[in-house]
């Protein structure tokens, strides 16, 4: 009898490459491989109500003012602006030193303040910000070269927090006009 | 010189495909892993803007989630064309938003609970006037890590 036994009869194992592509095609059409990318940015918190407001203490000419109107027209230090020269603008602010006398004294002091409309845009809205962050981040890179070397994002994090520190994004954003006040 | 010729044309020998299951389960274990399922069905169309100074975000688990955007087409009908937001799997309000972190951060632990980053995936037609609205709603929830989620891309 136990010369005669064969074993157990190999099962075959040729339509497992088929059930393999077929459960390899599903992952492939149902994966989205989109990393949620985004521009980080910070609300400030609710003011409370009993405090006054204390904006007067700025000096004026380290604000930046950028207004945008609903019809995605910027405004930007009381003088009409295309989008496309935001950028330098902005850099030229931050970076015065003060130099000239209407732009910022330093830009540890530079704040700009973003005022939209209700009917702006959010494609215009999001460009303003990223040329705003665009314009901060050309600073800082530019700073980081000199002084280390590499360049911003190469940077290990105690470097970064020092140029960080040299060009603080203070980019503030109004209280909404129609909202604020009487809520 | 016999000694090195071919004894006979056997012809090409067949090439063994036993190691093509291994191929594709690896593929499929690198598709599986990588796979992120969608967990909220969209009932408004997203298309976020374009930005160029963008940064990719951090801990997936703690970022909630605001879709702002007019309903998709089969929506329309009992929801019109105009701007709304939605929340997980349904559309919302302005007043919800608060509701919605406080749920979004009962989940999660409370050490966890100042890295947490709301995410706005608003599309780039809509007005700034709701965008402000839900700002203002996360202001006086206190949550103020935000993220405008933008695509990669020049202008």
């Amino acid at each position: 009898m136990a010369s005669k036994r064969r074993g157990l009869p190999e099962i075959n194992a040729g339509s497992m490459a088929d059930i393999a592509f077929l459960l390899l095609i599903f992952f492939l059409v149902t994966t989205t491989m989109d990393i949620d990318t985004g521009i980080a940015r910070k609300l400030p918190p609710m003011p409370e109500e009993d405090q006054p407001e204390d904006d007067s203490q700025i000096n004026a000419r380290n604000i930046y003012v950028v207004l945008i109107n609903s019809n995605n027209q910027l405004l930007v230090e009381g003088e009409m602006m295309d989008i496309s020269q935001l950028r330098e603008g902005a850099k030229k602010f931050i970076d015065n030193n003060g130099i000239r006398e209407d732009l910022s004294e330093n830009p540890e002091k530079a704040i700009i303040s973003l005022q939209n409309d209700r009917g702006t845009s959010y494609k215009m809205y999001i460009r303003v910000q990223n040329e705003l962050a665009a314009a901060y981040n050309e600073l800082r890179n530019k700073a980081a070269l000199s002084k280390f070397g590499e360049r911003y994002n190469d940077l290990n994090k105690s470097d970064q927090k020092e140029i960080r520190k040299m060009y603080p994004q203070k980019i503030s954003e109004a209280e909404p006009k129609n909202i604020g006040g009487n809520s | 010189m016999s000694k090195f010729k071919k004894s006979g044309n056997k012809g090409m020998p067949a090439i063994s495909t036993a190691s093509l299951p291994d191929i594709v389960f690896m593929l499929l274990f690198f598709f599986m892993v990588t796979t992120v399922m969608r967990e909220t069905t969209l009932f408004v169309s997203v298309v976020t803007p374009k930005a160029t100074e963008i940064k990719k975000m951090e801990k997936k688990s703690l970022v909630s989630y605001i879709y702002i955007g007019s309903p998709v087409k089969r929506m329309q009908a009992s929801y019109g064309t105009s701007a709304r937001i939605q929340l997980n799997d349904a559309f919302a309000e302005v007043g919800d938003i608060q509701e919605f972190i406080a749920t979004e951060r009962e989940a999660k632990d409370e050490k966890e609970i100042p890295y947490m980053t709301t995410s706005i995936k608003a599309d780039e037609t809509v007005k700034m006037g709701i965008i402000t609205d839900v700002k203002q709603e996360l202001r006086k929830a206190n949550a103020l890590k935000i993220n405008y989620s933008t695509r990669k891309g020049e202008y």
